[in-house]
């Protein structure tokens, strides 16, 4: 594999943010991917090449720059297609990421086919934005929130689903793909084969898995799948949810506006073809197009080779942290089910006060709740640390992190 | 700052040995409240005698920032005056700490328990009092804290 990781080394040099130094002239160590990664220059040229040369609204103009922005950003419909392997291109809708794409749903496909009594099944290691949304929908409708609970090897215990499903109440099932606090990632096959017996539809949100690994709708099976470009190297305000079409046809619009219309007249109107029916108003050109290069960018390294880089890191990571006395990583240690984001707490020391004092060595990681707090419960913590790795990120850099936590043993006295 | 200034023994000793730590079953008033960005969650309990602080303690889960300045200003609280207790100023915590240039992300650590002080005597106050100009006051001042 000598070519992987030579291209491996070369991949930083794409990144210009990782040059800088912070705080005392410090080499930033960027360990805080599974909030949002850094972008490449092809990303960032692509953006910039859109507003010196390409820029004009799309869709509905006949001059020369106008067909070239409504190319650049179909085409970018067709690369997502092709990226998460969706043979219909119409079933792609381009939202401001994955807490658009959920809300989309809950809203257009919730308010139409989810009654008094029903059932929404989330799990306890979800991010708020696959909680909330469905608190909103079952509080107006009268229906009810249920939870498949997480061991304590941080997996889902399944056996709460076959016990919601057997109710036949259940509407929908919703889980990420990949937990942003433990990396856990989730049984999709047995979930949605399980749903799918008891005709219940699914949705996945990939925000933390289509970054990190192949992932394969036509072969996963579910319903509705939403993710975020920003955290995988393309710009923030860009986000995917793709419907499966049978169902996206009995789903009305979320936005009404422009774009999304056929015909309108004072007291009705006819909506647009999918998915322009679900992408009102201007949407973020610019963007489309910079999660293209993103995209681009990321299948040119191969998103096998990808997750490799990560287990290997991973693998590295975890085993140096284990080594560290007084600190307590989250999850499991099956690196086969896990992705490259690893939460700990380090003995009595707060979370925020770890990320203070290795920022101070240019390290950044994530402290807090990570926004899930359902998950936090669960842990019975406060907070966590959170280090999540890229195809960016190397050994030397796990390295440094190990050593600045060795600078919050000594100020705390541990 | 640097952490060196920061982190420097009083907070450490703070953290690891808040004073006034735990809750006061029959008080008169308690308050809770959170920084819903960082997780940070104080309750505060106090017992009020003769228009006196006579017991304060306070519970919850932070940083060592918040855990050692929600030490300090229970320990300036206690035993005071409600007037003066009202007059609790961020600097007087801060300043006991030396903590007064703070960065801004981390000043709502170090001011969340003297925000719920502030609340808590105003819903003591609004019960238990009829000058309410002086309460809004204290309401106002506890929701621009930081």
């Amino acid at each position: 594999m000598q070519s992987a990781q030579t291209s491996f080394e070369n991949i930083r040099k794409d990144f210009p943010i990782l040059e800088r130094t912070v705080r005392e002239n410090k080499t930033l160590v960027y360990l805080d991917n599974a909030s949002t990664t850094q972008k490449p220059n092809q990303v960032i040229d692509a953006i910039n090449d859109y507003y010196r040369n390409h820029n004009a609204n799309i869709h509905r103009a006949v001059y020369a720059l106008a067909e070239e922005a409504t190319e650049l950003y179909e085409q970018t419909r067709d690369k997502v297609a092709n990226f998460i392997n969706v043979k219909n291109r119409d079933e792609i809708i381009f939202v401001r990421g994955t807490t658009e794409a959920i809300n989309l749903v809950a809203y257009s496909w919730g308010r139409e086919h989810v009654k008094e009594g029903d059932v929404i099944v989330t799990t306890e290691y979800e991010h708020h934005s696959n909680i909330v949304p469905w608190q909103l929908l079952t509080q107006e409708k009268g229906a009810k929130i249920e939870y498949i609970g997480m061991d304590d090897n941080g997996e889902l215990i399944l056996d709460d689903l076959d016990k919601y499903l057997a109710t036949g109440k259940v509407k929908l099932v919703t889980f990420s793909l990949m937990s942003n606090v433990l990396g856990t990632i989730s049984d999709a096959d047995t979930i949605i084969s399980k749903c799918k017996k008891a005709g219940v539809l699914t949705l996945i949100d990939g925000a933390q898995a289509v970054p990190h690994m192949k992932v394969d709708l036509e072969k996963l099976g579910c319903d509705f799948f939403a993710f975020s470009g920003h955290k995988m190297l393309g710009p923030t305000g860009i986000g995917i949810l793709w419907v499966k079409k049978s169902v996206l046809e009995t789903m009305n619009p979320f936005h009404g506006g422009g774009d999304m219309i056929r015909e309108v007249h004072k007291y009705e109107t006819t909506w647009n073809d999918l998915p322009y029916k679900f992408e009102a108003g201007t949407p973020n050109i610019a963007d489309v197009v910079g999660l293209g290069a993103a995209i681009d960018y990321l299948s040119k390294i191969g998103m096998e080779n990808i997750r490799q880089h990560e287990i290997d890191l991973t693998t590295y990571a975890i085993e140096k942290l284990s080594h560290v006395k007084g600190l307590h990583i989250y999850g499991t240690k099956d690196i086969s089910k896990r992705g490259g984001v690893i939460s700990f707490n380090f003995a009595d020391v707060h979370p925020h006060d770890v990320a203070q004092i290795i920022d101070e060595e240019g390290i950044a990681v994530r402290s807090g709740h990570h926004c899930a707090q359902v998950l936090m419960e669960r842990l019975n913590v406060a907070a966590t640390s959170r280090a999540s790795f890229y195809i960016y990120n190397t050994k030397e850099e796990v390295d440094k992190l190990i050593n600045s936590l060795n600078k919050v043993a000594e100020v705390f006295k541990l | 700052m640097s952490n060196a200034d920061i982190y420097h023994e009083m907070i450490i000793d703070y953290s690891r040995n808040p004073i006034n730590y735990g809750k006061i079953e029959d008080h008169d008033v308690t308050f809770h409240d959170s920084n819903p960005l960082c997780g940070d969650s104080i309750d505060i309990d106090m017992k009020i005698d003769d228009n006196k602080v006579s017991d304060i303690k306070f519970h919850g889960k932070g940083c060592a920032i918040c855990m050692a300045c929600s030490s300090v200003l229970t320990e300036i609280a206690k035993g005071k005056d409600i007037n003066e207790v009202k007059n609790i100023s961020k600097n007087d915590v801060l300043g006991e700490l030396g903590l007064e240039n703070l960065q801004a992300v981390r000043i709502k650590c170090a001011l969340l328990s003297l925000k719920v002080l502030k609340y808590a005597l105003y819903s003591y106050l609004g019960k238990h009092l009829k000058d309410s100009q002086d309460v809004d006051k204290l309401k106002e001042e506890a929701a621009n804290l930081y």
